[in-house]
């Protein structure tokens, strides 16, 4: 094994991580695609999104301050962190996605480019 | 109908049953409350000497909507969370359906050394954080040797 192995490996480390992944809804319309995800226990500055080609990534960490010598005995929630990708389609407009973060819940607004939006089509009747 | 389904309408609610039909019966002697993993909100128990910490994962909720009681060593979670499906007549799909709505009520059930009037409740990031303090007389001394 050389150095440079050794490095990527490292790099790769965090993604490896075991991650939750936070149930969503998501409801189409005629102007866009709206994504609800449950993320309870986020604060604002450790949720990250980000868009990378046609892939919408969710991630987020727990930011619970837990009292000192706490013991657990019970976990449903059994790892720090969260994390969830979605591939978008074409017709969507990645650059003007709109996000909301309150009380854990992440409201995402992704509308539908000006050349998708609906249109009726005739039919002709020959 | 020109498709037929393959499954039947409620397959992933009925294999939700079926999966945990199979765990409760694996388990020797499950919980008279059944088995509630998986239910809404997601909770997290832990214990100090001091105190009882329990962490309710319930995004989303008015804190004050949520009702928090304790009786006689029992600890009640209840309240409801409302839907943003679209209603039927919406000209909107739902393409993803996964979060919890309606209404929710959990209970654990307490050690017997706590108490009841030294409780605290703080809902933030959308986990309800209750503390329960232990009774003074059952924290842990230390006994000096005459």
């Amino acid at each position: 094994m050389n150095e440079t192995t050794a490095v990527s490996k490292e790099n790769k480390a965090p993604r490896e991580e075991g991650a939750l992944a936070p149930p969503v809804d998501v409801i189409e319309d005629a102007a866009g695609i709206t994504l609800y995800a449950d993320l309870p226990g986020v604060p604002k500055e450790k949720l990250h999104l980000h868009v990378d080609a046609e892939t919408l990534t969710i991630e987020g960490e727990l930011g619970l301050v837990l009292p000192e010598g706490i013991e657990s005995t019970h976990a449903e929630v059994s790892l720090p962190r969260y994390r969830r990708s979605f591939t978008l389609s074409r017709e969507l407009d990645a650059d003007k996605v709109k996000a909301e973060f309150a009380n854990g819940v992440l409201t995402l607004r992704i509308p539908k480019a000006e050349h998708a939006l609906p249109r009726k089509i005739e039919i002709a009747v020959a | 109908m020109i498709y037929r389904s393959l499954f039947p309408r409620d397959f992933l609610s009925e294999l939700e049953r079926l999966q945990n039909e199979v765990r409760q019966n694996f388990d020797i002697s499950p919980s008279i409350r059944g088995f509630t993993r998986g239910g809404f909100p997601a909770l997290n128990i832990g214990s100090t000497p001091k105190s009882i910490e329990i962490y309710a994962f319930a995004p989303g909720i008015d804190p004050a909507s949520i009702d928090v009681q304790i009786d006689k060593g029992v600890l009640t979670v209840a309240g409801e969370r409302p839907s943003v499906l679209p209603p039927a007549e919406a000209k909107a799909t739902a393409h993803i359906d996964e979060r919890f709505s309606g209404r929710f009520r959990r209970v654990v059930t307490l050690p017997d050394d706590i108490d009841a009037s030294a409780v605290s409740a703080k809902y933030r990031d959308g986990v309800l954080h209750i503390s329960i303090q232990r009774r003074e007389a059952a924290q842990p001394r230390r006994i000096t040797i005459q």
